[in-house]
């Protein structure tokens, strides 16, 4: 990575967000870069919008990206990927899960979820990457490896060799989950 | 040695472990609260402690630091309000081991009642600070901070924001240093014993710290210029300071680390020497108001926001005038808001669906449940500070006399009661009041990430303790035996007959709701809730207790089984018996 590389990973409480961005981290640094990343707590465990700000390059200052700078958005959820959609650069990557998660008020009939996601995406990037993690985290074994599937998406996208990425997977998750999660990694790998 | 990566709050742990730090203290609060928690992992080497709230760390801390410890005590923002008042006689005493004051500011208010800049306590004070601008100054500014409070014997405040504390960058660990251990109390009355005669003195003593406190700011490298390009000139300080190098990479900048008290004739030299002198700082025109005083003519809130925190992008719009790239045209199409909601199965909610279904006024307080304020549930009116539910249902009354008798109940957590509630309680047994007050007791302090408090029996480091009975405890302060209530909050019919029965009474009443926290009890053998389509009318009553489990499918509500923890209060409220227990044949 020549140039800095700003990752934000947007979802929904719940979702394994933040642990995906420490593994996105650690990768990174082990690969010798700097990084920053900064997210905001405390609500995040009650099904709230979770963002994560990563970035990695040479020398990093602000650990936050502005409207428009993001490199590549790893959106964990579809309205959450137009939430933010606007913090993404003309021409960025958009990797979508294509879940969808109601709020409250959309649940219980008080508001309605947006239909046309993709389309409105498409008006800022024609790169973008839909999968579907939490079919493709079953497949792996378990519903909740459904953050590494994602990681394993973006893991195309950074000059990083795959061995770190697994080691990394390897330190990070519970050590009974192991073989689902780098299965996990490895269906999302291929995804791209 | 070994580089890691480690959040604000991490690093200032390990500054802690790394400069002799042996006691700390803190009341937990966002984003102050993981600072505790990693030093307990230090626990062989520093005592830590919850302490019940941000004064009493304050007191232990002060204590453990006149005894000659290296000292910690930290709180958020508006913890520093509640530890205000030994904090600002603590500048006149001073200490003896070197004791810093962590606190940290929420700009923005991501999860917070204000953003109110605590630089101004500084000042207030008349104590140094020290804001450090990523995770490696964290830990060395502790160090600092530490030396400075030894060397000028002086409490020291090191401020933090949530993008130090909750930010993760490079930091280089160290080994843990040697530092002299205190071998008995030496007695100092005229230090350490602030009535008027010994104060009047040591307030002479503070104005004099002060001043060899400006002498030093002139020569410490906390404080630093890069020079660069005389076109632009930037005093900045904390992660202000990351934007500003982003942003202006050219400019030469004038960097505090020690932000109280300035350098004075280090900043009128660097005015000099730049064309145009900016101050780039979140929130209040703290920096910016002192240079002004010395006659330095400088560009600060007049173009930069004085509301919520700052980011590139800000300055980018502020200081070159760039625009943002053109967002997507939406068609006007509103995005649904995901605000955080009462976890599916929490204890909470029984008891907010009653108070909205009897039409009671509810003072509220601080944690999870101030989550009752949001629809559907709607059921709180009162919010300001921690403890305020109490004093305020009193209040009311005392306003509106009969006009509210019976229509008010004030609502705290059990770690809010102890932190400041009991106080409040007890005022109003005092003076005669008759308010009822529910104590959701959900044996832990949930909001801020499950932390240990009287209630729960267990300390920060692990070890059991005496466990204080609520009860027992509102009884003895004079609230009479049957007007204090212990109540299962998942039966709502209990539930509504103890609220209906107290607030009526013409004495004070607690009533005391006794499920934990639903999210320490994962444990919990339930069995999950499903509707029986052929019975469910789509009435919309299990749509208020403002669970995240239930949603509408087409003309029918449906629960969804992942999120379901079988708490069977949305049972409870259906009219036409359509929510069974899963597999319960009807």
């Amino acid at each position: 990575m020549k140039k800095m590389v700003n990752i934000m990973l947007v979802g929904v409480g719940g979702q394994g967000v933040l642990l995906a961005s420490e593994l996105i981290c650690r990768v990174a640094l082990k690969s010798g870069y700097d990084v920053k990343k900064s997210e905001v707590h405390g609500m995040a465990q009650r099904g709230g919008s979770v963002v994560s700000n990563v970035r990695i390059g040479e020398k990093i200052y602000s650990p936050l990206i502005a409207r428009g700078e993001t490199d590549i958005l790893l959106a964990f959820e579809q309205m959450e990927a137009l939430r933010w959609i606007n913090y993404l650069k003309k021409d960025g990557v958009a990797i979508v899960n294509e879940q969808k998660i109601m709020p409250l008020f959309v649940a219980i009939g008080r508001g309605e979820y947006p239909k046309r996601t993709f389309e409105f995406i498409a008006k800022k990037t024609d790169k973008i990457v839909r999968l579907d993690a939490l079919e493709l985290a079953r497949k792996a074994g378990h519903h909740k490896a459904a953050n590494v599937v994602m990681v394993g998406a973006l893991s195309n996208y950074l000059d990083v060799d795959e061995e770190t990425w697994k080691k990394t997977v390897e330190e990070i998750v519970p050590p009974k989950t192991l073989k689902i999660n780098l299965k996990a990694f490895e269906l999302g790998r291929k995804t791209v | 040695m070994e580089k890691v990566l480690l959040s604000g709050n991490e690093a200032i742990a390990r500054g802690a472990y790394e400069y002799g730090v042996t006691v700390a203290a803190a009341y937990p609060g966002t984003p102050s609260t993981e600072i505790l928690e990693n030093i307990a992992k230090y626990k062989d080497d520093i005592y830590c402690e919850w302490s019940t709230n941000e004064k009493v760390a304050m007191e232990v801390a002060i204590g453990a630091a006149f005894g000659g410890a290296r000292v910690l005590v930290a709180m958020k923002h508006v913890g520093l309000n509640v530890a205000a008042d030994p904090f600002m006689t603590l500048s006149y005493t001073g200490v003896n081991g070197g004791l810093v004051i962590v606190v940290a500011d929420d700009p923005s208010m991501h999860s917070s009642q204000n953003e109110q800049d605590s630089r101004q306590y500084a000042r207030f004070g008349k104590v140094p600070i020290l804001e450090p601008s990523d995770s490696q100054e964290a830990k060395d500014f502790m160090g600092k901070a530490l030396e400075i409070s030894e060397k000028f014997d002086t409490p020291v405040l090191l401020r933090s924001t949530m993008r130090i504390s909750h930010s993760k960058t490079v930091v280089e660990l160290g080994a843990r240093g040697e530092f002299p251990q205190p071998e008995k109390f030496e007695r100092k009355p005229d230090k350490f014993v602030m009535i008027p005669a010994h104060a009047r003195k040591r307030h002479v003593d503070v104005e004099e710290r002060i001043k060899k406190l400006k002498e030093f700011a002139e020569k410490t490298e906390l404080n630093k210029i890069e020079f660069n390009d005389s076109k632009i000139g930037i005093i900045t300080a904390g992660i202000s300071y990351q934007y500003v190098k982003e942003v202006l990479p050219q400019a030469s900048i004038f960097k505090l680390g020690l932000s109280y008290p300035l350098p004075e004739n280090r900043i009128k030299g660097f005015a000099k020497k730049v064309e145009t002198l900016y101050v780039v700082e979140e929130l209040d025109p703290f920096l910016e108001e002192q240079i002004r005083a010395m006659g330095i003519e400088v560009i600060g809130k007049d173009r930069l926001p004085l509301l919520y925190e700052l980011d590139q992008g800000i300055l980018r719009e502020k200081l070159l005038g760039q625009t943002y790239p053109e967002p997507v045209d939406m068609e006007n199409i509103q995005l649904p808001a995901r605000p955080p909601a009462l976890c599916p199965g929490c204890p909470h909610r029984g008891v907010f669906y009653i108070l909205k279904k009897l039409g009671l006024v509810v003072t509220g307080d601080i944690g999870c449940y101030t989550l009752g304020v949001v629809a559907p549930l709607s059921a709180m009116d009162t919010t300001v500070c921690m403890g305020a539910s109490v004093g305020m249902a009193f209040g009311l009354e005392l306003a509106l006399k009969d006009k509210i008798k019976g229509k008010v109940v004030g609502v705290i957590g059990d770690s809010t009661f102890i932190h400041s509630g009991i106080t409040g309680l007890i005022d109003i047994v005092y003076n005669k009041g008759v308010s009822t007050i529910i104590i959701l007791d959900n044996r832990t302090t949930g909001m801020t990430g499950h932390q240990d408090n009287p209630g729960t029996g267990r300390t920060l480091m692990g070890e059991e303790t005496h466990q204080l009975d609520l009860a027992k405890l509102c009884k003895s302060i004079g609230i009479k035996h049957e007007n204090v209530r212990v109540i299962n909050p998942y039966d709502l019919q209990e539930t509504m007959q103890a609220i209906q029965e107290e607030v009526i009474k013409l004495e004070p009443s607690v009533i005391i709701t006794n499920q934990p926290c639903v999210l320490i009890e994962k444990g919990k053998a339930w069995d999950k809730y499903q509707v029986d389509e052929e019975k469910c009318r789509n009435c919309g009553m299990c749509f208020k207790v403002g669970c995240p489990a239930i949603y509408r499918d087409g003309d029918k509500a449906k629960i969804n089984e992942i999120f379901c923890v079988g708490c069977s209060v949305c049972e409870q409220v259906c009219k036409f018996d359509a929510i069974k227990k899963a597999g319960d044949e009807s």
